[in-house]
């Protein structure tokens, strides 16, 4: 079962990768939310996919899955869709102000402020 | 008291709730940030003291013992670090007042300030690598904010950049943790340390210590992974420039520092001498930088690279003085770079524009600006009674006891090039004959002189005074050199 997530968070990667060496901003981005996804999917493989019951004490149940990498992911969810809103309004920000969205034609010709 | 490493991470995260009711009072903001960040500074001199009589310090969150809850400690390094921080947000908050339009600050200015002291605070106290994370995101998150506020092109173009370089690297910290995780199963760091040096295993570690480099080395721009900083750190108004150049670059300096003197400390083999590499690498790139540009900023941003670079050379080496070189470096470059920011600023404020053609003659008119800057500068360099010299040298010396001869060489090297770019701006700013000043901010140089020259005679007084210092370093880089102090100092209680 590692194995397929492992591979599943590698193809994740792989077009996180493809899509941020793109030139449009919304690929950009897109790929950014591909990159935490494969984190995540990692986060929770590398604490163990053994069978147990969810996290939850109840009567009678001897076996749980690692609750941790849970808390993490957790975590780490709601710092990235918080940055990935940011990353969104200022995309669209620099949209309208500089009239593009691709990212070759960022080029400034003033480089004072 | 027990919670007293909590106190510069709370105050200035309860001042940032505070200040939010009060955005539409100017004058609010700034009597309300300036005191708090004045007990800051107060409380984190309390703390080295404190660190200073008891030894290392830790705090478990909800009682909950050592590997299982949150610690925070307090050593040396973390104290000093914190304090160090305190002081230059205190000196940069002063300086916005006056220097940053009214309307700049009108929009969470100060709020983001303050959030950016905790997260910086916080990253350097932690004692568990998730959390570091997690106090890594808040100042970033704030940074992200300081960097686009004014929304000018150039400033939204630029953050687009630094935005995507961060969640990337946020991203790649995330799977290095997941994979130390997976390997280890613990999270709080003595605990990590202890656990790595009892497995024993160092095919993988050696991959988990490289990806841990890559990691910290965007947040820190060492060598191959500098590409965003000159361009990012051009946009901001420079007191935000003097924040991210003192601080931000440091906190994956520290990051460095602190993971290979406690996890990797027992492999010094592949691992430390590619640090070391590429550090040389950095120095080497950053001088090239300041060398080439002709612009005011530029050349101080491309000083940040040297100083990253010299500082994890001596990381790199791990011998007692190299690492005492590399703590009092650290704590030197945060305070010159700040100042030498802010002094740029001035200038930049007379000028109208951080070009060096658009700039000449300002000693007539401002001989205290222009002496301050000539201090600050030879300080950078490492001139004898300055404060650069003593790490610098302890750096040297503890690379040729190591056996290096070109490691210390480009090092000594490296300084006569940084006295060459920043005597640059000197000569071309102050000398020759005065140009028209277009700058809107002429007026306000008295006022904004006070904080640079008090700024500056802090780290003279830190060179001068490196005497009183020395104690203070030696008990810092007691844990980096045996972690076993600081493993025994946090799971004590467990």
């Amino acid at each position: 079962m590692e194995i397929i997530m492992a591979i599943a968070a590698g193809i994740l990667t792989m077009c996180a990768v493809y899509l941020i060496l793109s030139k449009s901003i919304l690929r950009i981005i897109i790929g950014t939310g591909l990159l935490s996804h494969a984190a995540h999917l990692i986060v929770i493989t590398m604490g163990g996919l053994k069978t147990g019951a969810a996290p939850v004490l109840e009567e009678g149940v001897t076996k749980y899955t690692d609750p941790l990498p849970q808390a993490l992911v957790l975590t780490a969810i709601v710092i990235s869709f918080g940055v990935t809103a940011f990353f969104l309004v200022l995309a669209y920000r620099a949209y309208q102000e500089l009239g593009t969205d691709n990212i070759e034609e960022m080029k400034g010709t003033d480089t004072n402020d | 008291m027990i919670n007293l490493p909590l106190l510069p991470i709370l105050i200035p995260l309860l001042t940032g709730v505070l200040l939010m009711f009060f955005t539409k009072q100017l004058w609010m903001q700034r009597i309300v940030s300036f005191l708090s960040t004045l007990l800051t500074i107060g409380v984190s001199l309390y703390l080295v003291f404190q660190v200073k009589a008891q030894g290392i310090l830790t705090v478990t969150l909800g009682s909950w013992p050592a590997p299982f809850g949150i610690t925070l400690v307090s050593d040396m390094l973390s104290a000093l670090l914190v304090l160090t921080t305190s002081l230059l947000v205190f000196f940069v908050i002063w300086y916005s007042m006056t220097y940053l339009s009214e309307q700049h600050q009108r929009f969470y200015y100060y709020i983001a300030v303050q959030f950016l002291l905790v997260g910086v605070n916080g990253a350097f106290t932690t004692g568990d690598i998730f959390n570091m994370f997690v106090f890594f995101e808040v100042f970033l998150i704030s940074s992200y904010v300081l960097i686009v506020l004014g929304g000018k092109p150039a400033q939204l173009r630029e953050s687009l950049k630094y935005l995507l370089v961060n969640v990337i690297s946020s991203a790649l910290f995330v799977m290095t943790v997941a994979f130390l995780y997976g390997i280890i199963g613990t999270l709080n760091m003595a605990d990590i340390s202890q656990k790595i040096a009892e497995i024993n295993q160092p095919g993988i570690l050696s991959v988990i210590a490289i990806l841990f480099l890559v990691v910290f080395g965007l947040k820190g721009a060492i060598f191959p992974l500098y590409f965003w900083l000159p361009g990012s750190y051009q946009v901001p108004p420079t007191p935000v420039l003097a924040l991210f150049g003192a601080l931000l670059t440091k906190v994956g300096v520290y990051g460095i520092l602190r993971t290979y003197s406690l996890f990797f400390s027992n492999e010094v083999g592949i691992i430390h001498s590619l640090l070391g590499g590429l550090a040389l690498a950095t120095i080497i790139i950053g001088v090239i930088g300041a060398l080439a540009t002709k612009d005011a900023k530029q050349i101080l941003i491309y000083n940040i690279i040297v100083a990253v670079g010299v500082i994890l050379y001596g990381v790199s080496v791990m011998t007692r003085q190299s690492l005492e070189g590399a703590v009092f470096y650290l704590l030197h470059d945060m305070l010159i770079k700040a100042a030498l920011f802010l002094l740029v600023g001035i200038m930049i404020g007379i000028a109208g524009s951080s070009r060096l053609k658009s700039m000449g003659g300002m000693i007539k008119d401002y001989p205290l600006l222009g002496w301050t800057y000539f201090i600050a500068a030879l300080s950078l360099a490492g001139i004898p009674p300055f404060s650069g010299f003593i790490g610098k040298l302890l750096i040297v010396r503890g690379g040729i006891e190591a056996g290096d001869l070109v490691g210390p060489f480009i090092v000594l090297a490296s300084s006569l090039l940084v006295l060459y770019s920043v005597m640059q701006i000197f000569i071309r700013g102050f000398w020759g004959t005065p140009k028209t000043y277009t700058g809107s901010r002429r007026h306000l140089v008295k006022q904004l002189i006070a904080p640079t020259i008090l700024l500056v005679t802090i780290t003279v007084a830190y060179g001068v005074g490196a005497e009183a210092v020395r104690p203070f370093i030696t008990q810092a880089v007691d844990p980096l050199v045996d972690p076993s102090i600081y493993i025994q100092a946090v799971l004590k209680g467990g």
